[in-house]
């Protein structure tokens, strides 16, 4: 195929366009009436091409693109499972497409119907009293559910507590949106395995402390086995027990995060249930509590009453205030709930068993190559520490990268922070067998490849679109839009 | 175990426990504490076939009506031309995650780079972001850019006249962050000049939040504003519909430092509410305080021009919890979504939207006055969306209008009404619904 590099913008011809539109006939001229200082000036430079144009230009780009539908996505924690089709379809069916947010109750029953029945059908998964919807990604369910742990402090007085727990291995949006909700950062360490050390949390856990962030199975895919003595000890000092569902997935049909201890949690739609990531969204992080607070979650609400008749609540007293400007990503939910349904009861309960099959058939298929720094059955996901040849100087960048020239999207890498090679991979339980041996025959091709033509790895990928991006310039000297890029030329 | 999501065989099982070395699948759980074991079945309704799930979701949407919208409040009925759920069906796009690896990832790379361009054509700034979750999320955030650009100051003031639920969010978030806030009053539908001079003399605001156009349809007049803020280095920020950019003062034109507002009107479906996106423009000397994702152009190593993720050591997996802001995602479909709406509308196409939405929207407003049972709220102008005052009862205006199958304006409290009209509307319709209204 030929190599197709145009901007949008450069296809541009004065007089064309993509468009049709209706005489009108209100024979109004609004824009003439509006005083000419509040008008722009100068005309924004938009492109102007056919229709043609457009889908051509497109469809070329789509092309430069790698999804879960061109290929294998091994990446540790991003849980790259296949987003079924029906699911997308269902989603633009124009009798919800179509609803305004502020339509009103009577005539969006269906919608929150579907909206309550999602809420519900997350309670039971997590095992806790109540969902909120309206968070529109992870990182944003994480800032909402660390809200609601502060709420519930400073309702009951208890102002002091501004510290929240991280593991160090955690993933960067955790101390992060600790931050935002303006919580201090105090970091407990992990043991060698990867798991939290129980002993160097007990001093941290003084009057001070709102609560702990744990992912459980935590980042490198392992169980943390002392989570309820964890749980206890939080509680006991007043603490609550915030769980990121980054690592959700392995749990379904086996363990409900509730039940582990935790009051707070968030779920990516996007990983456990299905929905596309888009190329970095739209996603949807929908934040789960115990029934302490269920008070404390954002307005607005969608509530059941006893008629059977659905209805959209705002703000009570306690609630924490509100993160989105309505309900949250809809059409993304629509696709989570028909995920549920499509599974059901009886297939639900093995995503869980299965993701943990597979990813562990890979780590004991890959470790005579790669360097496993732990040992034991994983979850959903585990970590090498690179090759376990290191004379080789091929790093885990070059590994990732011929990964591509063989048809697969490299595993997530340099995360987590605990290893210097860190090579994250998760295949969750959409893959087959013959998909998982394809991606293990590849891996070994490559470690030998590193022993036997070392230079050539390194240099990879060699047959992808483009080469070894410039990095540094394009950091130094940022160029982000056309008309820059215009001018630089 | 095998459904249509999940393809293990029991023979697959069997080989696959085979090579790990244990006896069943529940080995690989061992580790668990019994007691947190979950024995249950899940209370959900059993599986269901595609035939099943259709059925299901037609009855649902049977019992959701999809109105002729008359209403606005930061979402508007544009109209969503054909290609571009037909472009954003391309699984390449869809399917894709964030594009960490440029190399096979120059699809997403590039659109979103268009998208900056055109976002920044739109509102004047150097500079846009990949996106952000929706307008409401991109305001708090620029406020808390605002308050990081400035040294030592920690309050930022917000029009009364920006949107309810935008004041909502940026109150929750300031809250909890521990930013101070405080309203500028609105005089006359507008945000009151004088007050917020008033505000800045007390030398600790860090910026100022305005909208375009305001929470009554009206377009304010920025003049002397970004002067008073700038003159005790304060930062300027305006809220704005994108749309309308095309043929409102931008607001770089009115001196703001920073743009944000809601990608919606750029023809998104209304979708009870989401996905849209939110936006973010900044002046070059606010660029490494922006929060989020950004798509820089460079070249490869033979040369070609090339796409990346750029400026990213502001980001929160490299700073942590001393990122610019938490986010780790962008609206990346919808920026997509926006783009292809703005290659298809092109310079001239938008402007168009904006005329025929207006035209529409001054043609019922003149109408309504015109009957004697309304009268404008404020002598001020609007686009596609004004309020007016009427003494008839709203709540039974309403229910004639939803009867008929349309959705009425927003009901503000005290009489206020607030209409607004885009090209999706017809005069026949419009005659209708005014015939409607008066029919009391």
């Amino acid at each position: 195929m030929k190599y197709y590099d145009k901007l949008i913008f450069e296809l541009s011809r004065p007089g064309r366009r993509g468009y049709e539109l209706p005489a009108g006939n209100y024979g109004t001229d609004a824009l003439a009436s509006l005083p000419g200082n509040l008008l722009r000036e100068e005309a924004p430079e938009l492109p102007e091409v056919s229709e043609l144009d457009v889908v051509r230009h497109y469809t070329n780009l789509s092309n430069k693109n790698f999804g879960v539908d061109t290929g294998f996505y091994p990446l540790g924690s991003c849980t790259m499972k296949y987003n079924p089709k029906i699911n997308e379809e269902v989603a633009a069916m124009p009798e919800f497409s179509a609803l305004h947010p502020l339509q009103g109750e009577d005539t969006a029953q269906g919608a929150l119907e579907l909206y309550y029945n999602l809420q519900r059908a997350l309670s039971n998964i997590a095992g806790l009293a109540e969902f909120t919807l309206n968070p529109y990604a992870g990182a944003h369910g994480e800032l909402t559910g660390l809200m609601v742990m502060r709420q519930y402090h400073i309702l009951r007085g208890d102002t002091k507590r501004t510290k929240v727990i991280v593991p160090d291995s955690a993933h960067g949006t955790n101390p992060a949106s600790a931050m935002v909700a303006g919580l201090e950062v105090v970091e407990v360490k992990s043991k060698p395995n990867g798991s939290i050390d129980v002993e160097d949390l007990k001093p941290l856990l003084d009057d001070t402390v709102a609560g702990i962030m744990m992912t459980n199975p935590n980042t490198l895919g392992m169980f943390e086995t002392e989570i309820v003595e964890i749980a206890k000890l939080v509680h006991d000092a007043g603490g609550l027990l915030y769980y990121d569902g980054a690592n959700l997935n392995p749990m379904l049909g086996k363990v409900r995060p509730g039940d582990m201890g935790f009051d707070i949690m968030h779920i990516n739609l996007h990983k456990t249930f299905s929905t596309p990531h888009g190329g970095g969204g739209p996603g949807s992080g929908p934040v789960g509590v115990a029934a302490h607070l269920v008070e404390l979650l954002p307005a607005p609400r969608v509530v059941k009453d006893a008629e059977g008749r659905f209805h959209i609540e705002g703000k009570n007293d306690k609630s924490l205030g509100s993160v989105s400007s309505f309900l949250g990503n809809f059409g993304v939910m629509m696709k989570a709930y028909a995920y549920i349904l499509s599974l059901g009861k009886e297939n639900l309960k093995n995503v869980g068993p299965m993701a943990t099959l597979n990813a562990n058939y890979i780590k004991e298929s890959l470790k005579d190559d790669y360097l496993l720094p732990i040992e034991g059955a994983c979850k959903h996901e585990f970590v090498f520490d690179g090759l376990r040849d290191k004379s080789t100087g091929v790093t885990t960048l070059n590994v990732a990268k011929r990964l591509l020239d063989y048809g697969f999207h490299a595993p997530t890498i340099y995360f987590p922070l605990l290893f210097h090679e860190s090579m994250m991979i998760e295949p969750t339980e959409t893959e087959s067998l013959e998909t998982l041996d394809e991606f293990i025959e590849v891996m070994h091709k490559v470690a030998k490849e590193a022993r036997e033509n070392p230079d050539m790895v390194k240099n990879a990928p060699l047959t992808t679109p483009i080469s070894h991006p410039d990095e540094t310039t394009a950091a130094k000297k940022p160029i982000l839009s056309y008309r820059q890029l215009k001018a630089e030329q | 175990m095998s459904n249509r999501f999940i393809p293990h065989t029991e023979e697959d099982i069997r080989v696959m426990l085979d090579r790990i070395g244990v006896q069943s699948v529940d080995d690989l759980y061992n580790d668990i504490p019994a007691e947190v074991i979950f024995k249950e079945d899940y209370d959900i309704p059993s599986a269901m076939s595609e035939m099943e799930l259709r059925r299901h979701f037609s009855e649902l949407g049977a019992k959701n009506r999809t109105l002729k919208v008359f209403a606005g409040g930061g979402v508007y009925d544009h109209y969503s031309p054909s290609v571009i759920s037909h472009l954003l069906s391309r699984s390449e796009f869809y399917t894709a995650y964030t594009p960490y690896q440029p190399e096979i990832s120059q699809g997403t790379l590039q659109y979103i780079f268009e998208y900056q361009s055109m976002i920044s054509e739109l509102t004047g700034m150097e500079s846009t972001n990949a996106s952000m979750y929706d307008g409401a999320t991109a305001a708090a955030e620029v406020m808390f850019m605002m308050v990081a650009s400035v040294r030592k100051k920690n309050r930022v003031l917000l029009s009364a006249t920006l949107p309810e639920n935008v004041l909502e969010v940026v109150r929750t978030y300031a809250g909890f962050h521990g930013v101070d806030l405080t309203l500028v009053p609105e005089k006359e539908g507008v945000t009151d000049l004088e007050a917020m001079k008033v505000e800045l003399r007390a030398g600790d605001v860090a910026g100022v939040l305005l909208p375009c156009p305001n929470r009554y349809g009206i377009v304010e007049d920025f003049t002397g504003f970004a002067d008073a803020v700038h003159e005790v280095k304060g930062m300027m920020a305006v809220y704005a519909d994108p749309s309308a950019l095309a043929v409102l003062r931008t607001p770089a034109e009115w001196g703001a430092d920073v743009a944000c507002g809601d990608g919606q009107t750029l023809g998104m479906p209304m979708q009870f509410g989401g996905p849209y996106l939110g936006f973010i423009s900044c002046k070059s000397h606010m660029l490494r305080k922006m929060p989020g994702r950004v798509v820089g152009a460079t070249t490869d190593a033979s040369g070609k021009r090339c796409y990346v993720l750029t400026l990213q050591a502001r980001e929160q997996h490299i700073r942590r919890e001393k990122a610019t802001s938490n986010i780790c995602s962008n609206q990346s479909l919808m920026a997509l979504y926006a783009t292809i709406y703005l290659s298809l509308m092109g310079r001239k196409g938008l402007v168009e939207v904006n005329r025929l939405s207006a035209d529409g929207a001054h043609y019922l407003h003149d109408k309504l006055v015109a009957s004697g049972k309304f009268t404008p709220a404020f002598d001020k102008p609007f686009l596609k969306e004004f309020t007016l005052k009427t003494g008839l009862d709203v709540k039974a205006m309403n229910a004639r209008l939803l009867e008929k199958g349309f959705m009425g304006p927003l009901d503000l409290g005290n009489g206020m009404v607030e209409f607004a009209v885009t090209e999706n509307r017809t005069r026949e319709e419009i005659d209708e619904f005014v015939n409607i209204i008066l029919e009391a």
